[in-house]
């Protein structure tokens, strides 16, 4: 704002005004009663100041209606703020149909992001003006925090689990994005900046450089490397059409929905929640795969879902979905919209979800 | 908790006052350990829901016979702490020393088949995590965990049934030096408010650890 | 104001401090007065070691590349700083060294329910302390005071261990003293003290005991899951050995949010005794105050995950957590309109601790109004994790809870003591600290809501300008702290002479000699009109 002296950073998303607003309006708050109790304690600590040893002082023990008076005002505007930050929270959580994702991955001390055109980037996140992108990420170690604030999001970052945030940003150029939970030595430097382009420049940029191969495609490679073919492709193991997003059964009678945790647990703890009608003889590949390349098979499988790729309106999970968690009843997730089928069991299709807490 | 056996202490007014603040002393301590145990077992229910199967699989190693042998002896050691303390109402010098010393061998066997035994099996078995761990089967983390919280819940209810038992003797033997009579009794009174509690963490733990199994 | 009446030496009467000499008498003592200045003493120590660190962190951010310190230093020493700041001086101070000594005397008893248990406690705080000093001198540990999983347990390779043992071990300090107060607030009021005729500063202890019972516990097995997965790696809290780390943070968090309510219910328990008695009137809105109190220290136990809003929890937890973190400040925007409006119509005078009860008012209200930024959902979205956190906590803890402290220790300082401090320097003290804790922390508030994250050893450049004010206003602050160390020292041989009562003040302490004898009172005293009952004749029998 003031030439040298900001208040606040840029406003480069959609939703960085309406933060802001709120933001004023509680500084307002603030500065008016600080002032007003400071002023009265001032006045009335100098007009009844003691003035001789006998200065007397009149007792006034309480007033009904003035603890009445103010109970119900700082009630009234903690629920007004309340109500104001709870629904723009609701509506800056949810990412519009259309975002386009992007893959993120924090390790101490970098930042590994993921295009699924193929460009990866370090510590750098290149994207297009005035469309809505979705970032998922998730941590190799510690917890990390994705923070881009002029953009006034963040959001931890999770080992174990992926998390997401998104945004539109309104304005081109470069943006500080950082690491906002400590993880360590190096914290402090781990951090980058978000390049906004318009839209023309992006897909130069995206199409420029070295010859980057999608993560579909890198994720249709590892599909036959790490040789998952000879399972899945072979009736062994569950078929990865349609899989992406739908309701899979399991074999203790409970459906999970096939999300990037239920897959991603699938890849690394195979044993612990197993379609029904399948056996339990697929092989962990802990330690043979990175968090990119599990992203860039989630890519792959995604691909193959009718659906599309993009499960709108999906928060992250909770309650956290762990490796090997058997969790019964899946994710609540918010707003989300399923792909309707089911994964193909020999014995059918179950009905319902069953919840488990 | 020993002062009310001695004289008068010099902060309270009369016995009665010395005796309330005793007890209610002891039932301020014992909420304070619901939110110990009571923080673990939020825990163990946790990850027992997150991994059920490894859970129900760890329940099972253990020994329910010898689980319910020592819940057993722990309800007796409970029925003659409360007569303990009945004696030291009629001011019966000599049953009272009896039943806590009754309740300091009940308890001590306790502590005895649980680590003589089924620790000392565990660890033999190889799984003791930390120590001895040599289950190599599939979900062999989760099981591990089991163990962790098993000898973590079992071991601080342990170490609380040995400070009882400390208790108990310091209580056995101002009874045999005639420090008890029927105006006071107080400290085995609050004594045995304890001892109770460490019983009833145990009627906790021996369901959520031994027969939540899936066995029935 | 010293009274005219020419009081005898201190020496020539039998109290507290005088009635045995040696050291023993000291270590082995069961009197609650002089546990109390032995915890005064050790939490004057952790004070300062933990300014210590702040001041080098301060050195350190006047430039944007690190102007001192590397960045593991640095690390080791926030980490540090919240460690001892937290554990061994805001948790203990106005409960353990003013609540150990005037809870007896405000309720007419002879000495605590528990005095051995009370000087046990005063042992363990010490034990943990070391502990803690141990895990400093071994070389830091540099997880932050919040012990984050897995960092703290699989990839930190400092000394988490023996600072996590620290904490714990100080953790039953705190345990065994709110029990203490609990059992003496019950059970030993003098004959007549209804629970309404207390003073508001025993319902404050009252609250906070409750709080530090109910919630200490956790924070105990919360460290020792820590420190086993630490030890032997089985899966508790790091998800690539099964784990959970959100886990961690609720039950971190279930009890490190009471916690701030232990360090801020004693400082407004003072603030009701200075604001009356330095304006001669009774305290406006007594129950509601009271039960003010008792409601922040219910509700305190409903609000932590307001700490965990981008930590990936669902939206709705959010929401909820939302709603009950702007409950929890309802209580205490009505002890501050009462607190405002005793001063009405009162006879006030402006000695060092009203100036800190002033200050405290202000601040209090500032900070806690920051409060309402953080539990605003959509605005934490933007500053949780920055500076703004810093600010908001500090405004609280500093702003508020230390200047309470530093009140009451004025205020009382006579009645413990038998000496005055020179005012003067003393008002002078409370008006730097004043300017330099603005100065210090309002621009952290700026920072924060401009990006920049908390736990930083170096940073963007575009910060530097509020962060060398900031480190210019800590270095007046630090001042500010260590003038008061030289004159209550200096006070405590040279200081004039104190009467029972040198401000005039209703409450029963003041009806003792300066310093009390060790029984308290000659006799136990009968108690016939509330409490802050200016305007009548004393009656007190």
């Amino acid at each position: 704002m003031w030439q040298g002296f900001p208040i606040r950073p840029d406003q480069a998303s959609t939703i960085a005004r309406g933060v802001d607003h709120l933001y004023y309006f509680l500084t307002a708050v603030d500065l008016f009663f600080t002032a007003f109790i400071f002023l009265a304690v001032f006045y009335f600590a100098v007009r009844y100041r003691r003035r001789s040893e006998q200065d007397q002082a009149t007792q006034v023990e309480g007033s009904l209606p003035l603890e009445v008076l103010w109970t119900i005002i700082p009630l009234g505007i903690c629920a007004f703020t309340f109500l104001w930050g709870s629904s723009l929270f609701i509506r800056n959580s949810r990412p519009p149909e259309a975002a386009s994702e992007i893959f993120v991955v924090g390790k101490q001390w970098m930042w590994k992001l993921q295009h699924p055109e193929g460009p990866m980037e370090i510590n750098e996140l290149h994207v297009p003006v005035g469309r809505p992108i979705k970032l998922t990420t998730t941590s190799e170690d510690v917890i990390h925090n994705f923070y881009v604030p002029a953009f006034r999001v963040q959001k931890d970052v999770v080992p174990g689990m992926y998390t997401s945030i998104w945004f539109q940003a309104t304005e081109t150029g470069r943006f500080h994005f950082f690491c906002n939970q400590y993880c360590g030595t190096n914290h402090a430097v781990m951090g980058g900046y978000v390049i906004v382009m318009s839209p023309d420049e992006y897909e130069q940029w995206l199409s420029g450089g070295v010859r980057a191969e999608s993560m579909v495609s890198a994720g249709a490679q590892l599909y036959e490397q790490l040789a998952c073919i000879t399972c899945h492709g072979t009736g062994k193991g569950p078929p990865f059409t349609n899989l992406f997003g739908s309701k899979v059964k399991l074999t203790d009678g409970t459906t999970v929905t096939a999300d990037e945790t239920y897959i991603r647990e699938c890849i690394l703890y195979p044993s612990v929640r197993i379609p029904a009608g399948y056996q339990p003889i697929m092989p962990t590949y802990k330690g043979q795969v990175t968090e990119e390349q599990i992203l860039q098979l989630l890519a792959y499988i995604k691909s193959l879902s009718s659906g599309g790729a993009n499960q709108p309106g999906k928060p992250n999970s909770y309650p956290p979905s762990l490796e090997g968690g058997a969790h019964g009843g899946g994710n609540r997730n918010v707003g989300g919209q399923q792909s309707p089928a089911t994964v193909p069991a020999p014995r059918g299709t179950g009905a319902g979800e069953q919840g488990k807490p | 908790m020993h002062s009310s056996t001695a004289a008068l202490a010099e902060q309270f007014d009369d016995l009665e006052q010395q005796h309330e603040a005793s007890s209610f002393g002891m039932w301020i301590f014992l909420a304070t350990e619901v939110m110990f145990f009571g923080g673990l077992f939020t825990a163990y229910i946790l990850f027992r829901n997150f991994y059920l199967p490894a859970f129900e699989a760890g329940s099972r190693i253990l020994d329910v016979k010898i689980g319910a042998a020592n819940t057993a002896i722990l309800l007796c050691s409970s029925l003659t702490m409360a007569l303990a303390v009945r004696a030291a109402q009629l001011g019966k010098k000599a049953a009272l020393i009896s039943f806590l010393l009754l309740t300091l061998l009940l308890g001590l066997t306790f502590v005895g088949i649980k680590l003589g035994l089924e620790w000392r099996h565990d660890y033999l078995e190889g799984f003791a995590p930390g120590v001895n761990w040599t289950f190599t089967g599939p979900d062999s983390r989760h099981l591990e965990l089991f163990f962790c919280f098993y000898f973590f819940l079992t071991g601080v209810h342990a170490l609380h049934m040995v400070i009882g038992a400390g208790i108990l003797t310091v209580l056995i033997i101002m009874a045999a030096r005639g420090r008890f009579s029927p105006q006071r009794y107080n400290a085995v009174e609050v004594s045995g408010l304890y001892w109770h509690f460490v019983d009833i963490v145990w009627i906790f733990l021996y369901p959520l650890l031994y027969l939540i199994g899936g066995r029935y | 104001m010293a009274t005219a009446v020419v009081e005898p030496e201190i020496g020539s009467r039998v109290h507290y401090l005088n009635a045995s000499y040696g050291i023993k008498s000291w270590l082995l003592t069961t009197d609650h007065k002089r546990i109390a200045v032995l915890y005064l003493a050790s939490i004057t120590f952790f004070f300062f070691v933990g300014g210590s660190a702040a001041v080098l962190m301060r050195l350190n951010l006047i430039s944007p590349q690190g102007a001192l310190l590397e960045p593991e230093t640095y690390n080791k020493l926030f980490s540090m700083h919240g460690i001892i700041m937290v554990f061994l001086f805001m948790i203990p101070s106005i409960p353990a060294v003013l609540g150990n000594f005037l809870v007896p005397l405000m309720i007419g008893a002879r000495d605590l329910a528990f005095p051995r248990l009370n000087l046990l406690s005063w042992y363990v705080f010490v034990v943990g302390g070391c502990f803690t000093l141990y895990a400093v001198i071994a070389g830091g540990v540099d997880t932050g005071w919040t012990f984050y999983t897995p960092l703290s347990t699989t990839y930190a390779n400092t000394n988490v261990i023996s600072a996590a043992l620290g904490v714990f071990i100080a953790g039953f300090s705190s345990i065994l003293t709110g029990l203490n107060f609990i059992v003496t607030i019950h059970k030993m009021r003098a004959p007549g003290l209804t629970w309404f005729r207390l003073p508001l500063f025993i319902w404050a202890i009252y609250s906070t005991s409750v709080i530090q019972i109910l919630g200490t516990p956790v924070l105990a097995i919360t460290i020792v899951l820590v420190a086993l997965e630490r030890l032997i790696h089985v899966g508790v809290f790091d998800p690539a050995v099964g784990g959970d780390p959100i886990l961690f943070q609720h039950l971190f968090w279930f009890y490190s949010h009471p916690a701030v309510y232990i360090m801020i219910l004693p400082s407004m328990g003072v603030m009701s005794e200075l604001v009356t008695a330095f304006s001669k009137k009774r305290i406006f809105g007594y129950s509601f105050i009271a039960f003010s109190s008792v409601a922040i220290a219910a509700i305190s136990f409903l609000v932590w995950g307001h700490h965990m809003f981008v930590a990936g929890q669902s939206v709705y937890a959010g929401i909820v957590f939302s709603a009950l973190s702007f409950a929890v400040a309802i209580p205490s925007a009505i002890k501050v309109f009462n607190w405002t409006a005793t001063l009405y119509k009162g006879s006030v005078s402006y000695q060092a601790p009203m100036l800190y009860a002033i200050g405290f008012i202000g601040l209090f209200t500032m900070g806690g109004l920051t409060g309402l930024f953080l539990a605003t959902l959509a605005v934490d979205a933007h500053v949780h994790g920055t500076y703004f956190v810093v600010g908001h906590f500090h405004y609280i803890m500093v702003g508020g809870a230390v200047m309470g402290y530093l009140g009451g220790i004025h205020y009382w300082w006579p009645k413990i003591t038998g000496r005055l401090y020179p005012d003067g320097w003393a008002r002078l003290s409370a008006a730097i600290i004043f300017i330099g804790f603005n100065l210090t922390f309002f621009p952290q508030y700026m920072l924060g809501y401009l990006g920049m994250p908390r736990r930083y050893a170096v940073y963007a450049p575009e910060f530097q300008v509020l962060n060398v004010m900031s480190s210019a206003g800590a270095s007046i602050l630090g001042v500010g702290y260590l003038i008061p160390l030289v004159y209550m020292v200096w006070s405590m041989r040279y200081g004039p002479v104190a009467g029972p009562n040198p401000w005039g003040a209703k409450g029963l302490e003041w009806q003792t000699p300066s310093p009390p004898p060790t029984e308290n009172f000659e006799e136990t005293p009968i108690v016939t009109e509330g409490a802050y009952a200016y305007g009548e004749e004393a009656k007190v029998a």
